[in-house]
């Protein structure tokens, strides 16, 4: 009796460490592109980790019962009468609903801080989304452009439109997304992180070209979005 | 050939052509008559669906038993039938038996041709750039391996609720066997519009449909939301069925916990089908509405709301998950009682997990809207009675896992599939979790991430279990026994080819691979993984070619099986394989559980033999001549 306990126990700890192990050294999501992502990141591997004990829990029960507990030829007895286990049962509610409400209630705290304004100046852009393309305007700078151009760890609050049919924003790397509903006006914040080129893709399946309905986005320091400002402006 | 003209589907064929016929020319005459062009495809086809489907329900004889009651000329009692072998599965018939196969015979129909449109679409996204489908084909293929696959699981479910729930309970057919009838026929000319949608133009919203995009697809939408309908119809009729079934029709002593948890199952899955069908179909109906007569209820522009549909169809399309996977689980904890030898681990708890299931069910569908706009505060809500949803289906998990501890444990096929379906539905639970946190699922809502998930659930909440069921019923639906061997080998690539098809979407879902997406940029690295894919994929339509020949090879010359071949307990293994035209005889006096494996003493039922004067055995292509 007590050796499957010991032997199951074992390999349930093995198996939800070596699952951790992967979820935390193989990349898994692509480079993280703004203060958003890295929370999301660190909210995900943790729900990884903890399924990952659990799919190690039940696994390990699963294929331990099957190997240790096989009917033997010739044997048509049947098992041992256990119809159940008050308590046991009572754990096997109680753990769960505290495991879950505990995601839930961290979860709420990562959405409070990324819905949270941040202090000072955000730039607004205004994303107009229609089949299939995107176009971004600058109401701050009077002006519209094909491309979104961002400062670095500038906070951005964009406000998305749709002129047609559902699209959603997506840029990877910077993790959130927001549809773009007709009629509505919806806001997604942003403050990007790392310098560089990225690709707007819509996330909504928005009809024939749904698939190629892309824009280009770049992550800019300072002094050259300023100096874009000013090109844009002429 | 008399024969052929005899059968109720030819029959009902020619009436739906001819009355199709009729009601597209009597709108083109009217539209003439009144100045408009005659052709206007979405008014045309919808008046001609309206004259047809009654037609076609009337020549398929769903309406003769009413008709002949209407005239006064009395009703022919159900199974007092003229009917001989094969024939009967071709027409309406009242048997629940007859029209469990009828189901789960068009199910597996659907299912094979949802799966091929899916295996061509796939080999387009198997590398990047557009190699052989249009991108409109492309959308068309996908949306309707959507959507016919659910209208495929729907029938499955309908099928082993229908053939297994009256023998379970001890009964000698459903509470209304016509009703039961017509709720099977209107589900073909569903699937005859899923098969026209793809030459009329197909339709590129995916089966969620969501307007505006579906106000302004081609005509294969209006195929697809008739069809809906017609499922949803069905749906709901036979959800009023199982309900009374179960509630006024069990055997003498069968109490609510003396039932099989599959009987559990298929009655909160009754509640669902009653409960929430009628959201999706107003949603539908008024998209069909706007697109027929320009009424603007998703119409910003005239007043609309976009969002109202997603509330509505969410509404029942996450119930809806669970009217899928309820039966699945509950045939899940029909078999590992048999092959481990020991009683079902806290019954009690487990009967009720599938009421637990289907109340919380009820209030998440939020989560499909996180990144659609609804209030904010109002994800946070979602986000925690979405969490409660892993309480109820833990205790299944748990209660499997100690049902098999200690237990005596044989690896006959149903096991098979059996445990990988709780493997598959682990991983889909588990992997729901990001989903359900509102941050996580903001990053990965609209990615292969959500399509990995939900194709866990449905494979480990119905394909896996459904194929399970096949195994461990097939002996008993037609006395004949599935080959062993072949069964094996379709379990083998099955587990393989699906395990290979979907854990490589998760990661292609976290590194920018969006769902629904007929190309990709080559520059996101996503392309040998796709092709991964593709492969295991199709390891997946191999498994199913093998279970396809099992099926029928051993329908036709498989070894003659035992009444009880899994020495289970529940009623319908007591009788005859294949069971009696009308299963007991006399009702079983039920005394006991029906998983008291191991306790000395303990009986489920008594069951008085057939055999008596009149009864013969039916099934598979014999009848009682009543």
């Amino acid at each position: 009796m007590r050796k499957h306990w010991i032997a199951v126990i074992a390999l349930t700890i093995v198996g939800a460490a070596l699952l951790a192990l992967l979820f935390l050294k193989v990349p898994l999501v692509p480079a993280q592109a703004a203060k958003q992502a890295a929370q999301i990141d660190t909210l995900l591997t943790v729900q990884l980790a903890l399924g990952g004990a659990i799919f190690a829990l039940v696994m390990v029960f699963l294929v331990y019962s099957v190997i240790a507990f096989r009917r033997r030829p010739g044997d048509t007895d049947d098992g041992p009468p256990t119809e159940g286990n008050a308590a046991l049962e009572t754990v096997w509610t109680i753990i769960p609903l505290a495991l879950v409400l505990s995601l839930a209630t961290y979860g709420g705290i990562v959405l409070r801080d990324m819905l949270r304004p941040p202090p000072g100046q955000e730039l607004v852009v205004k994303v107009n989304a229609m089949q299939f393309a995107w176009l971004f305007e600058y109401p701050q700078y009077g002006f519209t452009s094909p491309q979104l151009r961002m400062p670095v760890d500038q906070p951005v609050l964009l406000r998305l439109a749709s002129r047609d049919v559902i699209h959603s924003f997506w840029v990877p790397e910077f993790r959130v997304k927001m549809d773009a509903v007709p009629g509505m006006e919806k806001h997604l914040r942003i403050t990007p992180t790392v310098i560089g080129n990225y690709q707007v893709q819509c996330a909504e399946l928005c009809g024939l070209l749904h698939w190629a309905m892309r824009a280009p986005v770049s992550v800019v320091d300072g002094a050259a979005f300023q100096q874009w400002i000013a090109e844009q402006r002429k | 050939m008399r024969t052929l003209l005899s059968l109720g589907l030819l029959k009902g064929v020619i009436a739906g052509l001819a009355g199709t016929a009729v009601g597209m020319a009597l709108t083109m005459v009217v539209r003439s008559a009144l100045g408009y062009p005659a052709w206007q495809p979405d008014q045309v086809t919808l008046a001609g669906t309206l004259v047809g489907i009654p037609a076609y329900l009337a020549g398929v004889g769903a309406f003769s038993a009413w008709w002949g009651w209407v005239l006064g000329k009395g009703i022919e009692e159900p199974g007092g039938h003229h009917f001989w072998g094969w024939t009967r599965y071709f027409g309406a018939d009242p048997n629940h038996k007859v029209i469990g196969i009828q189901y789960m015979a068009t199910s597996l129909v659907v299912i094979a041709v949802a799966g091929i449109y899916q295996l061509i679409a796939r080999l387009e996204t198997s590398q990047p750039g557009l190699q052989f489908l249009s991108p409109d084909t492309y959308n068309s293929l996908m949306s309707l391996h959507g959507i016919m696959m659910l209208g495929a699981v729907l029938l499955g479910v309908s099928g082993m609720i229908n053939y297994l729930v009256p023998l379970m309970i001890g009964a000698r057919d459903m509470a209304f066997p016509r009703l039961n009838a017509f709720s099977y026929w209107i589900t073909v000319p569903a699937v005859f519009l899923l098969l026209f949608a793809l030459p009329a133009g197909g339709f590129d919203t995916g089966w969620t449909g969501y307007p505006p995009l579906s106000t302004k697809a081609p005509l294969g939408m209006q195929l697809m939301i008739l069809a809906f309908y017609l499922v949803g119809w069905s749906s709901i009729l036979g959800g009023v069925n199982f309900l009374a079934t179960i509630m006024k029709m069990r055997a003498p002593g069968m109490g609510l916990f003396r039932m099989p948890i599959f009987v559990w199952t298929a009655l909160a899955t009754a509640f669902l089908q009653i409960v929430f069908t009628q959201f999706v179909g107003i949603a539908f109906l008024m998209v069909l509405l706007q697109r027929v007569l320009g009424l603007g209820f998703f119409d910003p522009a005239k007043g609309g709301n976009v969002l109202l549909f997603q509330h509505l169809f969410w509404l029942y399309s996450h119930p809806a998950v669970y009217i899928f996977v309820l039966p699945g689980l509950g045939v899940i904890s029909e078999i590992v009682p048999v092959f481990s030898r020991k009683p079902l681990f806290g019954y009690r708890l487990v009967a009720l997990s599938s009421f637990g299931i289907a109340l919380q069910g009820a209030i998440v569908w939020g989560h499909h809207m996180f990144t659609a706009g609804i209030e904010e505060w109002l994800r946070i809500p979602f986000m925690v009675t979405t969490m409660l949803v892993a309480v109820p289906t833990g205790v299944k998990i748990f209660s499997w896992l100690a049902t098999m501890w200690h237990g005596k444990i044989s690896l006959d096929t149903p096991m098979l599939f059996a445990l990988t379906a709780i493997a598959v539905f682990l991983v889909g639970g588990l992997t729901g979790i990001p989903n359900g946190i509102v941050p996580t699922d903001l990053y990965i809502h609209d990615t292969y991430w959500v399509v990995a998930h939900f194709h866990h659930t449905l494979f480990g909440g119905f394909v896996f279990p459904a194929m399970a069921a096949i195994y461990f019923w097939f002996p008993k639906v037609t006395g004949r026994l599935l080959n062993r061997g072949l069964g094996k080998l379709h379990w083998a690539l099955m587990t393989v080819g699906f395990f290979v098809t979907y854990e490589p979407m998760f990661w292609l879902g976290l590194n920018g691979m969006r769902r629904r997406i007929a190309d990709y940029d080559p520059a996101l690295g996503l392309g040998p993984m796709n092709t991964v894919v593709s492969v295991a994929a199709y390891v997946i339509a191999l498994s199913m070619l093998v279970f396809f020949v099992n099926l029928v090879a051993s329908a036709w010359r498989g070894t003659r099986a035992p009444a009880n071949p899994w020495r289970s307990r529940t009623l319908e293994w007591q009788l005859s394989s294949p069971p009696p035209e009308h299963n007991f005889p006399t009702p079983p006096q039920v005394l006991g559980s029906p998983y008291g494996f191991g306790i000395p003493g303990s009986v489920h039922a008594v069951v008085t033999p057939a055999g008596g004067a009149g009864e013969e055995k039916g099934g598979l292509g014999r009848v009682s001549s009543g």
